[in-house]
């Protein structure tokens, strides 16, 4: 049946191999018999030795793993427009891996029956399937691309991963950045720094002549060799080594090193008697070799769009599965993706700022709370957040509430595209509870920390754990001297705060066994989060908040410098740095383990030896809530 | 606000002769085995008396899966209209070519109803219509169950004093919050397709929290 669903999925499908071989007519004619599959994150769609279903699927929305099942390693993710599940149909073969929805996924389940004329008939079709079979793999997160990136693979996998790298092809950047001979240095300088760019090449006939690189720029005219006035064919590096575009990565690695050059030219026949076609840079190569933070980092800046974001996000994942793996430090591994975390929520915002219609009226600072201000969220999980601005006038409030509020709502919806679910409370910026002028902030931790109901202390827990992500320093360092200072005038507070911090249910029951859930989904697993991290962070919240420590969020950090202050504690201060970070190490391998947060944990998955660990952690929290509990006793806190 | 949703439920239930009890086999199936029809009326206007139906979209979901052969987009062939609401459903008077006379469209929309259970956004509004007019046809009106993704999605919220919520999600709410594209909005069959996705995106915050029975849906 012809209707407005088969048309918006053949508006789809039209742009991917290879339906983008048929005519339109087939496509719609394709698409009515179409089903429209919703999978949930970390279902199944078919599993290895199943027998093969009557369709095979296109990636709508969300993304889908290939897995083997026996060793468990990803042979290919897929994206939107990916197809997979075909080969079997066609070989009339089981199922020989797993394949399960990575995150919430739409599938078009496209019945084999219908699409085998087409593909026999279209000899464009044919190819495709035919070339696509034969490459099983090509994607980079797969296991060969993998081995290389932490040093310590076995030899077989560097060899299957430099054979990879020879077949693939470079992505180089096809949107060139030219020049004339007669562009004056100046305006060339001021063309590279609105693209973003390191090289630019100078054209004249749509042929390339030379090429200006920030190299050129440092050596002939910062050294006052030539004016900034001089025009390009004065200082450009001619003739320009040109490749042509069907180059694989060791090839163009290779060329560089060869002529040491940092730019390549990519032409249409590889010569410079034709168009350019293309820029190749250093960084290219070493975006597409693998992953290590710098790259990370830089690649982070250079997207121009929130989409492009996500993938890199899944390589920060990537990293820090390598990291665990490796027993890297945990703090160096959680310092490392936090500022990666950071990069990607810094560059969300800056691409919501470049797109609004005006400049923001005044300073503001964008907030990061609860689990992420302390920087300990490694996994992906839902997004908390708070905005604050600059005082103004009266009459220009509301004019200045609506703009924040819109700015935030922009950019709460960019950190759920890159993967930060939304907050289920509203803790999110876009709440107009949550973006305010300062000084409404100042009157909102006066109310908390005035009448701390059980409310207001649980809001003022998830609030004073911020950090700056965005914008203006000083505005925070307003509110944290506001926030000390008024706690401070009402110490009473501290009985709220400690009252809070000892709510949390207890780990072990009455014969040290661990407490599970009860009831719910996650019945009988741990909750990790509520029963053995909360109790320490809040406990180390409570403790820095009484010597006044500004802008140390992170917990363990926390306990650090209240072991360097309180010399009679330390000992047990430090234990509970220690004994966070391993928590916090323990939750992030389980929720990589399993695609979620870690939070809970099936008890009857770990071995002897994690559990003795975990109990060991235990002692800890609870001989600090006993200090807690006796140094704020309500009796003891002059009133 | 809970006053609002029982009165809506009560009428709702009222007006399609069911029990708010009701209990009977229908409801002790699987979710993922049941067939739903999930539709969506665009109409000349809201009121129930003089308003006509311009065109029905219904698909069907069953274990997460719109097969789109089965579903079915009907225009109705109308005396009334109303040009006033043209500007939001897009349909103009005797544009489209394949309308059919109502009785047609009613009974065609039946038979692929069967007693499938109905997933509509707001449904109140698209079961009376639909109602009305097979009551101006002498047909009897529709007995089938109904699920309201706009009283669904409320029972994802967290319910906390801290928090204000609204009486009322529209359909472009939903599609915000839960990152559904807005193409082929106001038109019945997109709009039944967001409604959908809506649905299933709403059954996996309900099941994240607790593992739920078809029947609980209803409560």
């Amino acid at each position: 049946m012809k209707n407005t669903i088969s048309h918006r999925v053949a508006d789809f499908l039209k742009n991917f191999p290879p339906f983008n071989f048929l005519n339109q007519k087939d496509i719609e004619r394709l698409s009515q018999h179409i089903s429209i599959i919703y999978k949930e994150k970390n279902a199944v769609i078919f599993s290895e030795n199943e027998e093969v279903h009557d369709s095979f699927y296109v990636v709508h929305k969300g993304a889908v793993t290939l897995k083997n099942a026996t060793d468990n390693d990803i042979l290919d993710m897929c994206d939107e427009g990916d197809i997979f599940g075909l080969r079997p149909l066609l070989a009339n073969e089981n199922y020989k891996m797993d394949a399960t929805a990575h995150e919430e996924t739409i599938l078009y389940a496209i019945p084999i029956t219908i699409f085998k004329p087409y593909a026999l008939e279209n000899p464009a079709v044919g190819n495709f399937l035919i070339e696509s079979f034969a490459s099983t793999t090509r994607n980079p997160f797969s296991k060969n691309h993998r081995g290389k990136l932490y040093g310590d693979t076995v030899e077989s996998s560097v060899e299957t991963e430099t054979k990879l790298l020879d077949l693939q092809p470079v992505k180089y950047s096809k949107k060139i950045i030219s020049c004339t001979a007669t562009t004056t240095v100046k305006e060339i300088a001021e063309i590279m720094t609105s693209k973003n760019v390191g090289a630019i090449i100078v054209v004249e006939e749509m042929l390339p002549i030379g090429i200006i690189t920030d190299k050129d720029l440092r050596n002939k005219i910062v050294t006052g060799e030539f004016p900034i006035t001089t025009t390009a064919i004065s200082i450009m590096t001619a003739p320009v080594i040109t490749y042509p575009k069907k180059m694989t990565i060791t090839q163009a690695q290779m060329a560089m090193m060869k002529s040491n050059i940092s730019h390549l030219c990519l032409t249409k026949d590889g010569t410079v008697n034709t168009k350019v076609v293309g820029v190749l840079s250093k960084h290219d190569v070493m975006v597409a070799l693998g992953n290590n933070p710098a790259v990370l980092i830089k690649a982070i800046k250079r997207a121009k769009k929130i989409k492009n974001i996500k993938p890199i996000r899944a390589r920060i994942m990537q990293l820090l599965q390598g990291y665990l793996d490796q027993n890297i430090p945990i703090t160096l591994t959680s310092n490392i993706i936090t500022e990666l975390n950071d990069a990607c929520i810094e560059r969300v915002i800056e691409i919501v700022l470049s797109k609004m219609q005006q400049p923001p009226p005044v300073k503001f600072a964008w907030l990061a709370i609860g689990s992420q201000g302390r920087r300990e969220q490694l996994l992906h999980t839902d997004q908390d957040n708070a905005l604050v601005y600059e005082d103004v006038p009266e009459e220009l409030a509301t004019e200045t509430n609506t703009y924040f509020l819109e700015l935030a709502t922009h950019i709460n919806k960019g950190l759920f595209q890159i993967g930060y679910d939304y907050c289920p409370a509203e803790m999110m910026a876009s709440n107009p509870k949550w973006c305010l002028s300062l000084n409404q902030w100042k009157n909102q931790v006066h109310q908390w920390v005035t009448n701390p109901g059980k409310t207001e202390v649980l809001l003022s827990f998830i609030f004073f754990d911020y950090s700056l992500s965005y914008g203006d320093a000083e505005i925070v360092n307003e509110l944290s001297e506001y926030i000390f200072e008024i706690i401070k005038a009402n110490p009473t507070f501290y009985v709220h705060l400690v009252s809070g911090a000892l709510q949390s249910p207890s780990p072990t029951g009455f014969f040290r066994q661990f407490v599970v859930e009860q009831n719910g989904i996650h019945k009988d697993h741990f909750d990790i989060k509520k029963r053995a991290l909360m109790p320490l962070a809040d406990a180390a919240r409570v403790l820095i908040v009484s010597h006044s420590v500004k802008s140390i969020s992170n917990t363990p950090e926390r306990f650090e410098k209240l072991a360097e202050l309180e010399p009679n504690n330390k000992e047990l201060y430090l234990a509970c740095s220690y004994s966070y970070k391993a928590l916090l190490k323990f939750r992030t391998k389980q929720g990589l383990l399993h695609n979620d947060s870690g939070q809970f944990i099936a008890l009857d998955a770990l071995t002897k030896l994690e559990k003795i660990k975990l109990k060991r952690t235990f002692k800890t929290i609870k001989e600090l809530q006993e200090l807690i509990s006796i140094r704020f006793n309500p009796s003891k806190i002059v009133l | 606000m809970i006053h609002f949703i029982n009165k809506a439920k009560y009428y709702l239930f009222h007006l399609l002769g069911l029990s708010n009890e009701s209990t009977d086999e229908q409801l002790s199936g699987a979710i993922d085995s049941t067939r739903f029809v999930v539709l969506d009326t665009e109409t000349t206007g809201f009121n129930y008396d003089t308003d006509r139906i311009l065109c029905i979209g219904a698909i069907v979901l069953q274990n997460g899966v719109i097969p789109i052969q089965e579903s079915i987009e009907i225009y109705i062939y109308q005396e009334h209209y109303d040009s006033s609401s043209a500007k939001i459903h897009g349909i103009l008077k005797g544009q489209v070519s394949n309308t059919k006379t109502e009785i047609e469209s009613l009974q065609a929309f039946l038979d692929f109803l069967g007693d499938s259970i109905i997933i509509a956004h707001h449904a109140l509004f698209d079961i009376t219509m639909i109602n009305r007019a097979l009551e101006r046809n002498g047909l009897p009106i529709l007995k089938n169950k109904t699920l309201d993704t706009g009283v669904l999605y409320k029972k994802t919220l967290i319910k906390s004093n801290l928090l204000n919520h609204k009486d009322h999600y529209s359909l472009d709410e939903l599609a915000d919050k839960f990152d559904i594209p807005l193409k082929d909005r106001h038109t019945a069959m997109g709009d039944a397709y967001i409604t959908a996705i809506a649905f299933l995106k709403i059954l996996k915050k309900l099941r994240d929290k607790k593992e739920i029975t078809l029947e609980q849906l209803f409560k």
